[in-house]
């Protein structure tokens, strides 16, 4: 990394600030603090009123029992229970004041005059001074005022100082939470939002790379697992398909300008020397430039069918198909191409129906185009040619096969041949174009299958191999074998 | 018979017209979606080809518009859009045939023909006849000068088709469709083999020939007198 410029640190803080990893973070720490300051609040609230209302019934309750005292022993008795009870340390505040407002006994020094001449039943909180203590301090008691007959007072009540000490503790407490929780709070967010940002950083920098043209590149992956790396595997396994039908499609342009290029130069060719000579045959060389057109044509779509198929073509009906109808109809069309072609051709079909999953179409195209292939090479070379295809489930799925007794493919060959375009030098002469195989290849993939091409001692076995229809429906792998066809594709060398 | 052909292609669509007049038809031309449909919904023609990438309005939302307000007139969409998927598509929204671009003119004559027959009351006939050649559907037999002629189930098929479009040229493309039920070009033409064999059967015996070749299209069914 290069070192900052003070602006560039600016420029960082106001981006952290906009991330969501701040704006997260600033939502959670607004509700929490609200949270704790709520269950603070509360709980200080009602323990308050808990001790509010012990005291307020302590008072109650000496009050009462001062007050009997009075109706039985007089004055003297309570100034008697009010001497003795003062001495007891935490004692209550106790007061008895004359009509004229003088005090007679008691632990209190001073009390707010107004206080004494509002006997009423309310509690409410005084401040005093204790009688022992030369402090001039002033503690706050909840008291309560009694008019005793004959005109004098009684006053009975309890410290709260402990109530307020609580209280303050209890403030604290917030303070110091919240506190705690916004420092706590901005340093995970810092953290996190370092981490996340440059973690995200790297991978918009890979991204930038890769968008200007190297599709090569790859997101970092830490091996953590964490959902980072989810995503950069993500991203990964989409740019390799995506480099894959790219290189795909640049061998199709290629292969294209290369083997399509030939035929309309020799169309051109043609024409002109028609157009040069209009008294000699124009009409023929028009009826092969037609052959010739309806031959790139064809090519042509079949060279997109590839290239679509490949793709993976998504749109395509997929669905339940009886394999041995499949065979069945391939059979009847090619059988009497065959039999022209001195070839016997036929089925070997199990008993029962053979289901699969997949697409009827392009199955009978794959199927169409290695028995087309079959006759082709058997039927030149051999002489008792037969061609089978076969239909076999298996543990792992469905086998479709072609075999003939033919030539065959040398073994190093075969990988070969698939290619678009490819046709070995002994086929040069024969009708073709060279994508038959190259088809078969992309169908196969496009079913998550495999196409093996095998010695059938003598000639040449070709098998498509499809995976049962629960392997198909299971993401994962079919997730999977879109990437191995994508591999595949994208491993193809050099068309020839 | 009167085609409306809505192409935005002006060349395309000139010698489309131009075609189509020697072929014998009246062809009138709209160059766009919204011309193309207040022309077919307006006038009344035997066929319409359309377009299905169209300034101003796509050709499938044309086709589903007339066939909404009940415009029952055979639809061929022309479509440089040739997959299976594609193909579907366009059916679905109202179209009867489908032929992808680059196509062949004769191609595209032939699919023009059929629709236009389509709209015959030919499709609820039981027998089809050419010359002294009958097809009986309910019974599967086909009898040619009062012989009786055995056909495999799929050449029965293709004779139908063939008779059903009597006098029509049908592709070889056509034939895979309509009797395979094949939407691809097999690489050798395995349609020649089928028909030669058909072509053995029917008209091997008689003087009179009359499953025909018509080079560069396709084949022909026909009592030529």
């Amino acid at each position: 990394m290069a070192k900052r410029s003070p602006a560039g640190k600016a420029g960082g803080r106001l981006r952290l600030l906009r991330t969501t990893a701040f704006k997260l973070a600033a939502v959670y720490l607004a509700v929490f603090t609200i949270f704790a300051a709520f269950l603070i609040f509360y709980i200080a609230k009602n323990t308050t009123q808990l001790l509010t209302t012990q005291l307020a019934e302590a008072v109650d309750q000496e009050t009462r029992e001062l007050a009997r005292q009075y109706e039985v022993g007089g004055l003297s008795r309570v100034a008697r229970i009010i001497d003795r009870h003062s001495r007891q340390p935490g004692a209550s505040l106790y007061l008895v004041t004359d009509p004229d407002g003088d005090i007679i006994v008691g632990n209190v020094a001073a009390v707010p005059p107004e206080v004494l001449t509002r006997p009423d039943s309310d509690l409410h909180p005084i401040p005093y001074r204790r009688l022992e203590e030369d402090t001039s301090a002033d503690h706050v008691a909840l008291v309560r005022v009694f008019a005793l007959p004959g005109g004098f007072r009684l006053l009975v009540g309890r410290d709260i100082g402990e109530r307020q000490r609580f209280v303050a503790i209890i403030r604290q407490a917030l303070i110091l939470t919240v506190g705690l929780m916004v420092v706590l709070g901005l340093a995970s967010w810092l953290f996190v939002s370092r981490r996340v940002l440059k973690r995200i950083d790297s991978i918009s920098a890979t991204s930038r790379q890769i968008m200007t043209g190297d599709l090569s590149g790859r997101l970092e992956v830490t091996g953590t697992g964490d959902e980072f790396d989810r995503l950069a595997l993500s991203l990964n396994t989409m740019l390799a398909r995506i480099e894959a039908l790219m290189v795909g499609l640049k061998q199709v342009s290629d292969n294209i300008a290369h083997d399509l290029k030939t035929p309309l130069t020799r169309m051109r060719n043609r024409v002109e020397t028609a157009l040069a000579h209009p008294d000699d045959g124009g009409r023929e060389a028009l009826v092969t430039t037609l052959e010739d057109a309806d031959q790139l044509i064809r090519t042509f779509d079949a060279l997109l069918m590839i290239a679509r198929t490949e793709a993976g073509s998504s749109g395509l009906a997929f669905g339940e198909i009886d394999g041995s109808a499949v065979v069945a109809d391939v059979v009847e069309l090619y059988e009497p191409l065959a039999e022209d072609a001195g070839v016997s051709l036929s089925a070997d079909l199990p008993e029962e129906p053979v289901m699969l999953y997949g697409n009827r179409e392009l199955l009978s195209q794959a199927l169409a185009n290695l028995v087309d292939n079959a006759i082709k090479h058997a039927g030149e070379v051999v002489e008792d040619a037969h061609v089978t295809i076969g239909l076999t489930r298996g543990k792992e799925g469905v086998e479709l096969s072609v075999a003939d007794n033919g030539p065959g493919i040398p073994e190093a060959d075969r990988p070969r041949v698939i290619e678009r375009f490819v046709r070995l030098d002994e086929s040069r002469t024969r009708p073709g174009f060279g994508l038959g195989l190259a088809l078969v290849a992309a169908v196969t993939k496009l079913h998550h299958g495999e196409l093996r091409l095998e010695d059938a001692a003598p000639g040449l076995r070709a098998v498509l191999a499809l995976p049962n229809e629960r392997a198909l429906t299971d993401d994962a792998k079919s997730s999977e074998a879109k990437d191995q066809a994508a591999a595949a594709v994208s491993g193809g060398g050099k068309g020839a | 018979m009167r085609i409306l052909v809505i192409e935005d292609d002006q060349e395309t669509a000139a010698y489309l017209v131009k075609a189509l007049n020697e072929a014998g038809h009246v062809a009138d031309h709209a160059s766009d979606g919204d011309e193309g449909y207040a022309m077919a919904s307006h006038e009344n023609y035997d066929v319409l080809v359309v377009d299905r990438m169209l300034p101003k309005r796509d050709g499938l939302s044309v086709i589903s518009e007339l066939r909404e307000e009940e415009n029952r007139t055979p639809v061929l969409i022309l479509s440089a859009l040739g997959q299976v998927d594609d193909r579907v598509k366009g059916l679905r929204s109202g179209g009867d045939d489908y032929l992808a671009k680059p196509y062949a003119f004769s191609e595209l004559l032939a699919r023009i023909e059929v629709l236009a027959r389509r709209n015959t009351p030919n499709e609820a006939e039981t027998r089809y006849r050419v010359a002294d050649l009958e097809l009986d559907r309910l019974a599967r037999t086909v009898t040619r000068g009062g012989e009786t002629i055995l056909l495999q189930p799929r050449e029965f098929r293709l004779l139908e088709y063939l008779m059903k479009n009597a006098g029509t040229v049908v592709t070889r493309t056509m034939l895979l469709e309509n009797v395979w039920d094949y939407h691809f070009d097999p690489q050798t033409n395995v349609i020649d083999v089928h028909m030669s064999r058909l072509r053995g059967k029917i008209d091997k015996n008689f003087e009179k020939q009359l499953l025909h070749t018509v080079r560069g299209a396709g084949y022909v069914i026909r009592d030529d007198g």
